[in-house]
């Protein structure tokens, strides 16, 4: 099963003729990912030679869902054009579209994010994220494929080297699939989406959720477990020394007066149940714990 | 800053009063002579919290605005140093109201926020009287059109003498947070003055620097005085660079465990005479040579730095890659490198990482396993320098 993405899916890479576009491509493809094709207008017809499979390139996403039934879009295409290249996957009625694209304007993220719901037809993945992988399986966008092997655990993360730390440190019990949400201030999919994902695959039998400071998303998490979520949760969350005001790196990480801090996040998260570790290390300690008691 | 936004309101017709915007005290005088009447002048800095702190004063005449605006300038508001004053006329005040559009994360769309009950902070009017505070969401696609001004004003209670030209203020707000790619437009107070207009008489911009690349115009909002010079530094390396004011050092990849790293030194430090983590500095994904050193040469450029926690997970760009990288920034900083470094490599290639370190056997590297451990010591190291 997995969430999102399994070796059934078709995936397409938006840009991938940049030098990004090519490097990630090559990676998909060695995890094993059903790579159909590439988009680039000014290159259609053409195709791309990886490592002794061609990719062709199609002129717009709705071409190349129709020449190969692709169902996944990843997108690496530069900020100011990612707008444009999600509203097309969004008007061909690409089921999901991971944006890994750094620094998109949260103007145009507010823009194609309500145009996405309001087609309904579209799930959007970031932007600025390291995209989901369903290890063994299939892998839509740069988190590394070689850290673990497919497992019992579901991990949704705002940070992607955070997310790579804890997959690599629960390496041997392995991941159903995880989840790089995005650090932005906007984002198409949220940690209670991959929540409720994770309750209903039949694969997955915990859930690790990193959160970070900025927002409340973490809180509203909070909630939504202790409502719906009946498989045990483990919690991080990064950013308790981080000064007022200051944007930490993501776009999203920033604390505002007294609101998005990590410590309210932490008791927010606590009050309901789950077990936050002061570390990545005893947060995975704490799902090893979990995982060793069920078996 | 006030008057930078104001600058901005003034040019899609929201109404203020710009003044005049000054650094020396003595400059009040021709101001203030020149406004011919009882000014204001009101400190000029990037926090709210100005007339708590002092930093917002009444001047009947041009001697009072020059000794009000001594006073003023050199004072500390919330850890920011006032630079400038901006001297403007001293309103009449009918009625203070609210108004603000932003990003609403939750709902991810934008919002309108209008209150009847302004001058004070938004939140407080949210804590004692919820019921006074409108929220408005606005499709992003559609905007805001005269309709949804006129159903803003309604829903905020705006007096029916005023409602027609609150809707223009509120068109043209909204016309600021698009046009300037704004992730905050706020007015605060939005006065009703005795002759019956409004006038914005404080205001807020918070502009998103992702958006940096469509307004070439904005470098001359950077508050080149208050910026520490080695964020300047970082920023003209493309590195994601934070002071913090602690003794070790911080490189890290990945905004999330920069961040992690930054929480894990401060609980070690505890043990260690509470030393702190000094920055936080993402060298993103791939950590070449070149990258390593110039994240290097600026945390090891602030002085308050004893000992520096490099905390790597090796991804994209595997532990050996990192590994080089570190080896060869230290042979281009030569003797520039003068502070122990604690190394944490893991991922990928770990095992051949480490060993290119080991093999190098850099007098100042010391190499520890885990996350945990390697904060551990990078604290004593630095407690002990």
């Amino acid at each position: 099963m997995a969430i999102f993405l399994n070796e059934q899916s078709r995936v397409i890479v938006a840009g991938m003729t940049g030098s990004e576009g090519q490097k990630h491509t090559r990676r998909m493809l060695a995890a094993g990912t059903n790579v159909v094709g590439g988009t680039n207008p000014r290159k259609a017809g053409e195709s791309i030679d990886f490592d002794g499979t061609s990719v062709p390139v199609f002129g717009t996403t709705a071409e190349a869902m129709d020449a190969t039934g692709a169902d996944v879009s990843v997108v690496f295409v530069p900020p100011a054009a990612a707008m444009g290249a999600v509203l097309e996957a969004a008007d061909a009625g690409m089921p999901l579209v991971v944006v890994v694209t750094e620094g998109i304007p949260v103007h145009d993220t507010a823009h194609f994010f309500s145009h996405a719901q309001a087609k309904g037809t579209t799930r959007i993945i970031g932007p600025n994220c390291p995209g989901v992988i369903s290890p063994g399986r299939s892998n839509a966008g740069i988190i590394p494929a070689d850290i673990t092997k497919s497992g019992p655990i579901g991990l949704v993360s705002k940070s992607g080297t955070l997310t790579y730390q804890l997959m690599y440190e629960l390496r041997d019990f392995g991941f159903s699939s995880c989840v790089g949400i995005g650090g932005d201030a906007i984002i198409g999919t949220t940690h209670i989406d991959c929540l409720q994902a994770f309750e209903d695959d039949l694969e997955t039998d915990a859930i690790v959720l990193i959160g970070e400071i900025g927002g409340d998303a973490e809180e509203r998490a909070a909630d939504y477990v202790a409502d719906h979520i009946s498989k045990p949760v483990v919690g991080y969350v990064a950013g308790f020394t981080a000064p007022e005001g200051k944007t930490m790196g993501h776009a999203g990480a920033i604390v505002s007066g007294s609101a998005g801090t990590a410590e309210a996040k932490r008791q927010a998260l606590e009050a309901v149940g789950v077990k936050v570790g002061k570390t990545p290390s005893e947060t995975a300690r704490l799902m090893r714990q979990i995982l060793q008691n069920e078996s | 800053m006030e008057y930078q936004a104001k600058e901005l309101f003034a040019k899609r017709d929201v109404p203020v009063t710009l003044g005049v915007v000054l650094r020396h005290a003595e400059d009040a005088r021709t101001a203030a002579e020149a406004l011919g009447r009882r000014v204001v002048v009101k400190a000029q800095v990037r926090t709210g919290g100005r007339g708590k702190a002092g930093g917002v004063k009444l001047a009947a005449d041009p001697d009072e605005a020059v000794e009000m605006a001594g006073q003023i300038l050199g004072m500390d508001i919330n850890g920011h140093t006032v630079h400038q004053v901006l001297v403007a006329p001293a309103a009449d005040i009918a009625e203070e109201y609210y108004l603000s559009f932003l990003v609403d994360r939750a709902d991810r769309t934008f919002l309108c926020i209008a209150s009847v009950e302004g001058g004070v902070e938004i939140e407080e009017v949210a804590r004692a009287n919820p019921g006074a505070i409108a929220k408005v969401a606005i499709d992003p696609r559609s905007g805001v059109d005269e309709a949804k001004a006129a159903e803003i004003v309604a829903a905020a209670g705006f007096p029916a003498t005023i409602a027609a030209e609150a809707v223009d203020v509120v068109l043209n707000l909204w016309r600021v947070f698009v046009a300037e790619d704004a992730s905050l437009v706020e007015v605060n107070p939005l006065v009703r003055l005795g002759d019956g207009h409004l006038e914005a008489l404080d205001g807020k911009i918070t502009v998103d620097a992702n958006a940096d690349f469509r307004h070439p115009d904005r470098a001359r909002f950077q508050d080149a005085v208050a910026a520490d010079p080695l964020e300047e530094a970082a920023k003209t390396k493309h590195l994601s660079y934070v002071k913090l004011g602690g003794e070790v050092g911080i490189i890290g990849n990945g905004a999330g465990l920069v961040m992690s790293t930054l929480d894990v030194v401060a609980y070690a430090g505890e043990k260690y005479d509470g030393v702190k983590p000094a920055n936080f500095l993402d060298i993103g994904g791939g950590a070449s040579a070149e990258v390593m050193a110039n994240g290097l040469q600026i945390v090891l450029g602030d002085p308050l730095v004893k000992a520096v926690f490099v905390n790597v997970f090796g991804g994209i760009t595997a532990c050996d890659a990192v590994a080089n990288g570190i080896v060869d920034a230290l042979q281009m900083l030569g003797e520039g490198a003068n502070r122990p470094l604690v190394v944490r490599l893991d991922g990928n290639n770990v095992t051949e990482g480490r060993r290119i370190l080991e093999a190098a056997g850099h007098p100042l590297v010391t190499m520890v396993d885990t996350m945990d451990d390697a904060a551990d010591r990078a604290a004593e190291l630095a407690a002990k320098g």
